[in-house]
């Protein structure tokens, strides 16, 4: 959390917003999994005094914690990205049923754009669908604000509520006036009451004609509470807009009549016609999907939208203008220089096995984490990713689709903390349908992607206490894997060895590669060997780039510069490790056949 | 100034997330609205990491729109070119002369530009290319680039040293405190070797 300063007036990220609002709002019992941009909301929560906060395996399990606290009649909190209300749909869907006792608050993270997920889905069609209403906050300081009230309109209202933020709410930083934490009415304990909470279909028919009731009390409460509000302005343009789109009209148009949903589902109808009759031109103006345009087009409003606003990626100010006014703006050309994707870090231990995969050529069924990022050049590892937990089933469906013809090929690669999230599934399915394929665990003990989570396998919980630390090779073996093999992946040649004999194995086979991710303290802190190029045996093959590690620099020669560094005419250039930047993995002197790449004590 | 637009911009683990937060509470604590963005999850794997600051009396989008920054500060010196059409008229560029080698660069598919520094002068009228680098290593702490940095930039932003150097003191923990606060110090000399100040 950001360090307090006059007035109590402080620089907070939306995540950092909505913990401190979910703290303000007396929630004791917060349960969700990594996942951007959602991450840090539960990170920082954690960091209040007597609050539970914890990470889940999944999505699914965390919102059913949150349920159970509620029930219990404790405020609770569940966070997740927009593809983890996927996973978490199933609970989600009847907890709109049974309603609450203590406050729940559901964060959908969104990721238009897709700075770091695969499918740019709207999350509002889920409260339309669960029928669960949903706020969504233009910035931090309503980012507390909405957190807050979400938690009291949850109780009047009987049902969870949706917190809809997307990675420009989540991530930007905006000053917060902090408020103080309030007690919640309920009283905690149990109140035994099956008819609301037990979803037998007797009792869920009596609950969805209250949920439809409570949508008719939901509406006129954003019809008259203030959550929805009119800017006047002048008469030419109206535009109806919601959550960071809200930031992006008011620089573009500031002269423009304005109607702010802070509610994005269920919408107002009454407000929003007499918004209409009150302006020439309506424009409707959000990210992503055309959810309050088609709302606003039945209610038989004239109304601009989707074909002036892209429906695709971020939107900005001048997007929206240009979309508005129709002109375009000339602006400098960007420069062309060479890209910058990201990259897996020096020295990270993925980076061994990818090396094999691809020299092995296996057909590989990738997974969401860091080693996603093997997909790219130069170790071209990945053929199919899909979502958390994919990578299992797929390489099982591709062999059973091909038999025999796919056999000794197709490996599925998973992180540690996805294998748990949603992987030993896939792999029962495997073993129990007698398939053969090789899964390989990539256990660096953390869910590195997010930026280094805890989880059920690395020994410690999200609040730094010792925790049981799952033992995979006991648990493959449990599930019915006879063959588990854990090996070092840094160790390139032992690993093409296991994985050699593995993949042609005909029998489900678990590899595990173990070794920490570079970004863990302990392993930074470690006395590491530097490796350095010697220029005098380097002959610029470029065998050691093929690696594409992010310390193995080249340098490029012209004809004369070789003649002078004593180098045959033909050689272009050499490469020359970045000491400030090797891990000392020592994966690369084995692939320099000139013995050119040697280590130092650094 | 009563308003402006900074655009950081550099390569993924070199602290740009850290001098962002100093320049946007800097602002915060001497009275303005500020707005910040930037965007996580791949921040730490070396890929092009931007951020958006905007201060003034109210601030709306946390976004800049191209072609408004006021100041543009570089952490590596090609991520400045990739950048500059984010710069207003009249607008600085404040850039590192440290170079990171992007993976097609690496691997020798494509040079790194050789003229980086002639076609920032073309495209802005103020370009400072500083070395923090060596500035940070003088210090023995090459995580102090981004630091000096701020230091070097402070110069075209409207805030006292002060404002700044009391920033460090709310962000950083006693023990990287002093190295933080001379690396600002440094940095602030180095504008001057480049051939003037604001
Ligand atoms: S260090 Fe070895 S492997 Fe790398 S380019 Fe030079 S000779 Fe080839
Ligand atoms: S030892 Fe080689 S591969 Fe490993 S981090 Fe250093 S330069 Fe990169």
């Amino acid at each position: 959390m950001s360090v307090p300063s006059r007035e109590n007036l402080v620089l907070l990220s939306g995540n950092e917003a909505v913990a401190r609002g979910a703290f303000e709002a007396g929630v004791k019992v917060a349960s969700a999994y990594p996942g951007t941009p959602s991450t840090e909301i539960l990170e920082n929560f954690a960091n209040y005094e007597g609050v539970y906060a914890e990470w889940a395996p999944n999505e699914k399990v965390a919102v059913e914690v949150a349920i159970g606290a509620s029930m219990a009649g404790v405020r609770a909190l569940s966070t997740m990205k927009h593809v983890g209300v996927n996973v978490a749909a199933d609970p989600i869907f009847t907890v709109s049923y049974t309603g609450v006792r203590g406050g729940l608050v559901i964060v959908a993270a969104d990721d238009p754009e897709m700075h770091s997920s695969q499918n740019e889905q709207d999350s509002r069609h889920y409260a339309v669908a669960a029928k669960i209403p949903m706020l969504e906050p233009s910035d931090s300081a309503e980012a507390l604000a909405f957190t807050r009230l979400a938690f009291e309109l949850s109780e009047r209202f009987d049902t969870p509520f949706f917190l809809r933020s997307t990675t420009r709410i989540a991530h930007a930083k905006g000053a917060v006036k902090l408020g103080l934490p309030v007690v919640p009415p309920v009283v905690p304990g149990i109140v035994r009451d099956p008819a609301k909470w037990v979803m037998l279909p007797m009792n869920a028919k009596r609950r969805h004609v209250l949920v439809e009731e409570r949508t008719q009390a939901l509406v006129e409460y954003a019809e008259t509470s203030g959550i929805n509000r009119v800017e006047p302005g002048s008469r030419e343009l109206g535009i109806v807009t919601g959550g960071v789109a809200y930031q992006y009209v008011k620089d573009a148009f500031p002269e423009a009549s304005v109607l702010k949903l802070g509610m994005a589902w269920p919408l107002p109808e009454k407000l929003i016609r007499d918004f209409a009759s009150t302006v020439d031109r309506l424009v409707v103006v959000e990210e992503l999907d055309p959810h309050i345009e088609q709302h606003v087009k039945a209610l038989g409003l004239e109304a601009q939208g989707k074909d002036l606003i892209p429906i695709c990626g971020e939107l900005d100010p001048k997007i929206v203008r240009e979309g508005i006014t129709g002109v375009k703006t000339a602006l400098r050309a960007p420069e062309t220089v060479p890209g910058r994707p990201p990259n897996l870090c020096p020295g990270c231990p993925h980076r061994g096995l990818f090396f094999v995969l691809n020299k092995l050529k296996a057909v590989v069924s990738g997974d969401i984490g860091c080693y996603t990022l093997a997909a790219l050049p130069p170790l071209n590892g990945m053929d199919l990713c899909v979502c958390m937990g994919a990578s299992i089933g797929a390489a099982h469906g591709i062999e059973k689709a091909l038999g025999k013809e796919a056999h000794g090929k197709v490996v599925a690669v998973i992180g540690d903390s996805t294998f748990l999230h949603s992987g030993i599934t896939g792999l029962i399915d495997i073993v129990y349908n007698r398939g053969n394929s090789t899964v390989i665990i990539l256990d660096n003990h953390i869910t590195a992607m997010t930026g280094a989570q805890e989880n059920p396998s690395t020994g410690k919980t999200l609040q730094g206490e010792k925790t049981h630390e799952i033992d995979f090779v006991a648990l493959c073996r449990a599930i019915g894997v006879e063959h588990v093999y854990p090996v070092n992946p840094h160790d390139m040649a032992a690993t093409e060895e296991v994985l050699r004999r593995e993949i042609a194995r005909e029998a489900p086979s678990v590899v595990i590669t173990q070794a920490p991710c570079v970004l863990l303290p302990d392993h930074r802190r470690r006395v590491k060997h530097v490796y350095e190029v010697l220029p005098d045996l380097c002959v610029g093959c470029k065998a050691c780039s093929k690696l594409g590690c992010p310390a193995i620099e080249w340098v490029p020669f012209t004809p004369e510069d070789a003649a002078l560094a004593g180098k045959k005419p033909t050689q272009q250039g050499m490469t020359r490790i970045n000491p400030l930047m090797c891990d000392g993995c020592n994966q690369c002197p084995p692939l320099c056949k000139f013995k050119a790449i040697v280590g130092k004590k650094s | 100034m009563t308003s402006g637009n900074i655009f950081l911009a550099g390569v993924g683990g070199q602290g740009t997330l850290l001098a962002s937060e100093l320049l946007s509470e800097a602002f915060l604590h001497s009275g303005y609205d500020v707005k910040k963005s930037d965007v996580h999850g791949m921040a730490q794997r070396g890929g092009a990491v931007t951020t958006h600051i905007r201060f003034g009396a109210r601030v709306y989008s946390p976004l800049i729109e191209a072609g408004t920054a006021d100041l543009l500060i570089a952490f590596e010196k090609m991520e400045a070119l990739r950048f500059v059409h984010f710069l207003a008229p009249g607008g600085v560029v404040v850039a590192n002369t440290q170079e990171i080698q992007p993976p097609s660069v690496l691997r020798g598919i494509e040079p790194y530009p050789a003229d980086v520094e002639a076609r920032l002068r073309a495209a802005a009228g103020r370009v400072y290319l500083v070395d923090a680098l060596s500035a940070a290593l003088a210090l023995k702490e090459v995580r102090a680039v981004n630091v000096a940095l701020v230091g070097a930039a402070s110069h075209f932003l409207p805030l006292p040293a002060e404002a700044y150097e009391d920033a460090l003191r709310l962000r950083l923990p006693p023990k990287i405190l002093d190295v933080n606060l001379a690396a600002f110090r440094a940095g602030r000399e180095l504008p001057a070797s480049q051939g003037g100040t604001a």
